[in-house]
């Protein structure tokens, strides 16, 4: 049985071309996937992400709890409504999952993880938390819209409450906080996002989702399709979980280390096995691709390098750069001129540092 | 959805063929199947002069989202490409019955056209596919 978000309907309205997205009914485009990238680049765009799973951590040791769990540091998080991104390990170090942690109070923190690993992720955080007597509660009531581009966070600050404006103007990245949107609805307005430009993830209970999205549209606020989102990350250098990295694959082989945090006498799951990992050295390593030539870069092409062979992870035609671009995992070392096979074709690629594209532009060396 | 012509014969996997005045057979996707694929980025055209064969993969079109074979209705040699989708693969998405063809054949066997779907058949075959 598909899962359908509570804007399944308007979606189709809009004449949405729909897919199966890890087991939910989803708007790929709503007629070009080009158009819509460009729109989040330039302007604003806004993207239904309900399928996402919000829970709610209760409990007096929530904190110690998350110190536990995650492998990035939750004592980083001090101010109310400050965010962290983190990866979620197991014992041998691979990733069950990457999610934001927010901070709500020192009893209460809420963490948003991926769709397609719902059910394994309650499953884990469950099982973990009962030591800690912290209630794991999912809160399937919300929806949640991401509003993105360069003229994102005036377009949703004209929505709110006037007396709430100037706060959530103020809100610094990476932060969250309560406000109230059109007819007095409340919101929970995050400065984070998944496309490399700045703007807001907004959590808005279920019931007023729909009226949230038709107000951003009246403003200008273009629909986006989970196509666009695709190549948005990719070209903001970010990790799709699935792709770029699983359980197989630790932080340090996925471009994750800068998530890590080794700090003194915190024994957090997967812990051991990382500091082990690092100490026999990383086998292999994960680098952005450049293919200057035609043709375009996808998932599971194999890449040849002169000490061994890799492969593409997310792979995609990047609109704002006109050519394709990648991500790969190859064996660490001197991996001398990089080509990938391309339909039995060695086509030549430009090993670069990523982010590929941040604010709108090409990053330098792109 | 733009009308399918009728004079266009249909492969399944949603090629079209037309067959021209001297002869020759054009060959492009239908607008049913751009719509699929989405924004087309790259399309891998055939060598002129390369011998085809009915049902195999000759050129390749690529969306935003991936890869897809373009299959031959008929066998045969390549006479022309269109370079234009070089440039500008979107021309398949704005044009796929006309500007956006990708290649001209002149057939080696003009009975594998009777195996081919007309555009009524065509339609009804897209119909039960959207549903």
């Amino acid at each position: 049985m598909t899962e359908k978000t509570v804007l399944n309907a308007t979606h189709r309205a809009l004449g949405a071309r729909m897919v199966d997205f890890g087991g939910w009914d989803m708007p790929i485009n709503y007629g070009s996937q080009i158009e819509e990238h460009h729109a989040v680049r330039r302007d604003v765009g806004m993207f239904d992400v309900s399928h996402m799973t919000v829970v709610d951590l209760h409990g007096a040791r929530a904190r110690d709890f998350l110190r536990h769990l995650l492998a990035n540091n939750v004592d980083k998080l001090k101010v109310h409504g400050k965010a962290l991104y983190s990866c979620m390990l197991n014992e041998r170090g691979g990733v069950i999952d990457d999610l934001i942690v927010y901070f709500l109070g020192e009893e209460h923190f809420r963490l948003v993880v991926n769709a397609g690993t719902r059910a394994k992720d309650l499953a884990w955080i469950e099982k973990q938390a009962a030591p800690f007597e912290v209630q794991v509660k999912e809160r399937p009531e919300f929806a949640m819209i991401a509003v993105q581009g360069p003229h994102a966070r005036a377009k949703v600050l004209d929505l709110l409450r006037e007396v709430d404006r100037p706060r959530i103007e103020k809100l610094g990245k990476f932060a969250a906080a309560a406000a109230q949107g059109p007819h007095g609805m409340p919101l929970f307005v995050a400065r984070t996002g998944y496309t490399g430009e700045d703007g807001f993830e907004i959590i808005v209970p279920q019931e007023h989702a729909v009226a949230l999205w038709e107000a951003l549209h009246a403003a200008g606020v273009a629909p986006a399709g989970l196509g666009a989102r695709d190549t948005l990350r990719l070209e903001a250098g970010m990790n799709l979980y699935g792709q770029d990295m699983d359980e197989s694959v630790t932080p340090w082989e996925a471009n994750l280390g800068w998530t890590v945090s080794l700090d003194e006498g915190r024994a957090f799951i997967g812990r051991a096995a990382l500091e082990q990992q690092k100490a026999a050295g990383v086998p292999r390593v994960m680098v952005g691709l450049v293919l200057d030539g035609k043709g375009v870069l996808r998932h599971g092409q194999k890449v040849l390098a002169a000490n061994g062979e890799g492969e593409i992870l997310s792979g995609s035609f990047a609109p704002t750069l006109d050519k394709a671009i990648a991500f790969a995992r190859i064996p660490a070392g001197e991996a001398g001129d990089l080509r990938v096979d391309i339909r039995g074709r060695e086509v030549p690629v430009r090993q670069v540092k990523y982010p590929f594209v941040r604010d709108g532009k090409a990053c330098d060396g792109i | 959805m733009s009308e399918i012509p009728g004079d266009l014969k249909f492969l399944k996997s949603h090629e079209w063929a037309r067959v021209e005045d001297d002869g020759l057979v054009r060959v492009g996707i239908s607008d049913h199947a751009q719509g699929q694929l989405g924004d087309l980025v790259y399309v891998e055209l055939p060598e002129i002069g390369a011998a085809i064969q009915a049902g195999n993969g000759v050129a390749v079109v690529e969306s935003v989202k991936a890869a897809s074979d373009i299959y031959a209705p008929v066998s045969g040699e390549i006479v022309e490409v269109n370079e234009l989708l070089n440039d500008k693969p979107e021309t398949i998405n704005e044009d796929a019955f006309g500007a956006g063809w990708i290649y001209l054949v002149r057939p080696s066997d003009r009975a594998e056209l009777d195996e081919l779907l007309d555009a009524k058949d065509y339609e009804e075959l897209i119909e039960s596919d959207d549903h």
